[in-house]
């Protein structure tokens, strides 16, 4: 057998024929591996589920508790069978229940990494090394970021360059675009951790997915929901205030005092993006691996092919061209660009 | 180098102008000299440094990094100092001898001021890297720049290379920077402009006499520039108040001002605001046979038949300006003259405290005695009543007139826009009616608002051809309405940019305010509108009611 007989793309997502199960399927299908909570990885309708207890909680919060038939707990770095199949969940460090999958059947290795990073993350587990005997036949990673121009800063740096800015216009409301799941928490942890202890002001949209990081046992401090009475529109000057980058420029964004757009990604790198989207304090900071933890993940593995999911995979290709590393792309469709 | 680089990232995404201003004055009050200076220097283009060819760049990246790998990541980027200060990686270094040999290189010519460490560990100061690349040859300059970017971060290498390459484009202007200086010292943007053509980077006892350490700073500058004074806009009100006896009356020439100063033989142009522009306009600093400064409106003007100037429109006078040098050929065919109006100095002689009238007198003589037909006299327009003044403006005599300005007879020169002495009776904007095509969301403040309109007129096939764009001119009522209207009424968008229903028999119709009219080839309709703004929304109107584009084209001078 070789490796792409144990896994390949179709339609509906990665699909392992002795397993007969489908690894973040796009579309509904009968049995489903999920390896974290974001929208475009985890959606609603699957038949059977196998995902991290945090990763189903999530599910469980965004679609409701029917979101499947039925849900499995992928308990973190134990192996369980399905079909013959051999599979483990290991952390990945991309937000809270983020994991990579390891599937073995014979002789086959193949590691999923899923969407996964190594910078620091006061707020998930952080990445493992997937111990294994020998090399993987296959490593699956993601390519998000995947150009040597992405190369990620000091997350502590990146958010001291906010606070500075709290100080530097104390009338101002700084508005934070976040992506409610990881990004959202990630940002407060950082906050608390250079020792932020104001209250953080979020959109509606954020608050069920901070209680729950709280209820894991995430200290993200004092969270006030971002309403305010009519009238009242200095009350947010020199806060700090969380929501979706797509109500800053919704009418939702107009409550603020002279607000200044602030955005934290890792498409912030690059100034014309930013520039674009009308950002004025760009806030670098990804949650995904950037060029040199791609590069340095697939040194370490040595696996013995590579194979890219989404992102820019022809720049990752040509680097293990370079390094005498077998790769090809995968072309799977369904996964946002800018699922930052 | 980190503040500075600090200081750039923020400000290139910065689109307010009290922002910049704050961010400029908060880094002038915490950076230390000489560091201070250097970024002044290199904020307003007066940064002495050996410039950096693309070519270079790229061959250097040709050495260090996979062509492959370089190409997707310069397609990606677009900017080919981003570029390189992202991908840079000190590891690829290929030999470790590089950095010795730069350090050495370093060592042997130490700059002539002392090249000094942060304390605490910031990386290295802008001064030191700017000074080691001064002293540099051109055979090491390559290698001193490559250790710098081995030490700095990613901003900084950016920064670095937008110093070596040429222009910052930051949208900071030198007058936002004097600003920014002025209110750091707290003293009038005035006093800055004067002294500025006489100090040097890095400017050390300008900061000192800003940050109140010292005696303000000697004006040394031959010919310097002198502040200019200002008008404000004539209401109806203050017309009403005004008696017409006390003041005289001249045409408002529509070009640029200009101060013309000269002295011990130095010739030199400013701008309104204290820039050195003679670079521009070799043509005038060679007519400029006097000793003195004048201030006066620049225009493009060419001899006609019966020996007067013929002036040229605004759009003429635009192929002259924002250039560092000028070609024969533009010479010939768009011949500028100064057209005199005050005369701040003659022959040494300050004459700013004579009151108008007399410094009238003098400038009268001074221009028949300088017989240089560049140099010529604007006319002041006799009157008696402001009815009949009201009737001149109504019927303005040449199209390069854009309206009348008053002055009181008996007025010092005032650095400044003071109130009273000086006023602009501009005459009425064109207007025309355009239906809206484009809106864009603003930035800041108006980021979640449709707040920068594109409008259009019907060419004779019937259709919308844009002519114009703006983005102010409503109230915030206004904005909110048509802010509603857009989100109602989009057919497609295009980023941040939605396009909206315009239709013969629906749409928006807005009436639009502007000061003239140019043609232009960048533009597809082939005509360029001068500060376009809302003058008012016509709700009331269907859009086939607009104007055609024939109806503008008509208009233009």
């Amino acid at each position: 057998m070789i490796p792409a007989q144990l896994l390949h793309p179709t339609k509906k997502g990665l699909y392992c024929p002795p397993g007969d199960f489908y690894v973040d399927p796009v579309s509904v299908v009968p049995r489903a591996l999920i390896t974290h909570g974001h929208a475009d990885h985890a959606r609603a309708g699957h038949g059977d589920v196998w995902a991290t207890g945090q990763t189903l909680d999530i599910m469980a919060i965004r679609y409701g508790v029917d979101h499947c038939r039925q849900s499995h707990v992928a308990e973190l770095r134990q192996s369980f069978d399905l079909n013959g199949v051999t599979i483990s969940f290991w952390p990945a460090g991309h937000v809270l229940g983020s994991a990579q999958i390891l599937i073995r059947f014979n002789d086959l290795q193949i590691l999923i990494s899923g969407d996964y990073k190594r910078g620091l993350d006061p707020t998930c587990d952080p990445y493992e090394r997937v111990p294994t005997e020998k090399p993987l036949d296959a490593f699956i990673t993601e390519a998000t970021f995947a150009l040597p121009v992405f190369r990620h800063r000091d997350p502590q740096v990146e958010i001291q360059k906010l606070l500075k800015s709290v100080e530097q216009f104390p009338n101002r409301t700084h508005l934070v675009g976040v992506y409610a799941l990881g990004k959202a928490q990630r940002v407060i942890g950082l906050l608390r951790h250079q020792g932020y202890d104001q209250t953080i002001y979020i959109h509606g949209a954020l608050k069920k997915l901070c209680d729950y990081y709280s209820d894991q046992g995430i200290e993200l401090g004092s969270l006030e929901p971002a309403t305010l009475e009519k009238g009242q529109k200095d009350s947010f000057a020199g806060k700090i205030v969380l929501g979706p980058p797509s109500a800053f420029v919704d009418k939702w964004g107009r409550r603020f005092a002279d607000p200044i757009i602030c955005f934290a990604s890792g498409w912030m790198q690059i100034r014309q993006r930013a520039k674009q989207r009308g950002v004025e304090l760009p806030i670098i900071l990804s949650d995904h691996c950037d060029w040199d933890e791609l590069i340095d993940t697939i040194s370490d593995l040595k696996p013995k092919e590579v194979w890219i999911t989404h992102g820019r995979d022809d720049a990752l290709i040509r680097w293990c061209e370079l390094n005498q590393v077998k790769a090809r792309p995968l072309n799977l469709i369904g996964y946002e660009e800018e699922n930052e | 180098m980190k503040p500075f680089s600090d200081l750039l990232d923020r400000l290139v995404l910065t689109p307010s102008r009290n922002g910049k201003l704050q961010l400029l004055k908060d880094y002038f009050a915490e950076t230390p000299d000489p560091d201070r200076g250097l970024a002044l220097a290199a904020l307003t283009g007066r940064l002495e440094i050996n410039n950096l060819k693309p070519a270079l760049l790229r061959n250097l990246m040709a050495e260090r990094m996979d062509d492959v790998l370089f190409k997707l990541s310069y397609d990606y980027v677009g900017d080919l100092a981003e570029t390189i200060a992202l991908v840079w990686d000190s590891q690829m270094r290929t030999a470790a001898a590089a950095t010795a040999t730069a350090t050495a290189a370093t060592r042997a010519k130490p700059g002539p001021q002392a090249i000094l460490r942060d304390q605490g560990n910031c990386g290295p100061r802008l001064s030191e890297v700017i000074h080691s690349l001064q002293m540099a040859g051109k055979t090491n300059a390559q290698t001193v720049l490559t250790t710098w970017l081995d030490q700095l971060d990613a901003s900084g290498r950016y920064a670095l290379l937008k110093l070596l390459t040429g222009g910052l484009r930051i949208g900071v202007s030198t007058r936002l920077a004097k600003l920014a200086l002025a209110d750091l010292g707290q003293v009038d943007v005035a006093e800055i402009e004067e002294l500025w053509h006489g100090i040097e980077p890095p400017f050390v006892d300008l900061f000192a006499w800003l940050d109140g350490k010292a005696a303000k700073p000697k004006q040394l500058a031959v010919a310097p520039f002198r502040p200019v004074m200002l008008a404000n806009a004539l209401s109806e009100k203050d017309r009403q108040k005004l008696d017409p006896k006390h003041y005289a009356a001249e045409w408002k020439w529509d070009g640029i001002r200009l101060q013309a100063s000269v002295e011990n033989g130095v010739r030199r142009l400013y701008s309104r605001t204290g820039d050195d522009v003679g670079r521009a306009f070799p043509d005038l600093l060679d007519a400029m046979e006097f000793e003195g400064t004048l201030d006066g409106e620049l225009l493009v003007a060419r001899a006609s038949a019966n020996g007067n100037w013929d002036v040229a429109s605004f759009g003429d006078l635009q192929r002259r300006l924002n250039r560092k040098t000028v070609s024969k050929a533009l010479l010939s065919s768009h011949p500028v003259i100064l057209r005199t109006y005050d005369i701040l100095n003659a022959d040494g002689e300050d004459l700013r405290h004579l009151e108008f009238k007399q410094r009238r007198q003098r400038l009268e003589t001074f221009i028949s005695h300088l017989e240089q037909p560049r140099i010529d006299l604007s006319l002041l327009v006799k009157f008696q009543t402001w009815k009949e003044l009201a009737d001149r403006r109504s019927n303005l005599p040449n199209p390069a007139i854009e309206g009348i300005m008053i002055k009181l007879w008996d007025s010092p020169y005032q650095p400044g826009r003071p109130k009273g002495p000086w006023f602009k009776w501009k005459r009425d904007p064109m207007l025309v009616d355009a239906v809206l095509l484009y809106a864009q969301r603003g930035h800041g403040k108006r980021s979640s608002y449709y707040s920068d309109y594109t409008f259009g007129v019907w060419t004779e096939e019937g259709t919308l051809v844009p002519v114009g764009k703006a983005y102010f001119g409503f109230t915030d009522d206004e904005l909110k309405e048509i802010d509603k209207f857009v989100r109602a009424n989009t057919i497609d968008r295009f980023g941040p940019v939605r396009s909206v229903t315009a239709r013969p028999d629906f749409g928006l119709v807005i009436e639009v305010a502007f000061e003239g009219l140019n043609r232009s080839n960048r533009h597809k309709s082939g005509i360029a509108m001068r500060f376009p703004r809302i003058s008012r929304l016509r709700w009331d109107q269907p859009p086939s009611q607009a104007d055609s584009l024939k109806s503008l084209e008509a208009l233009i001078s």
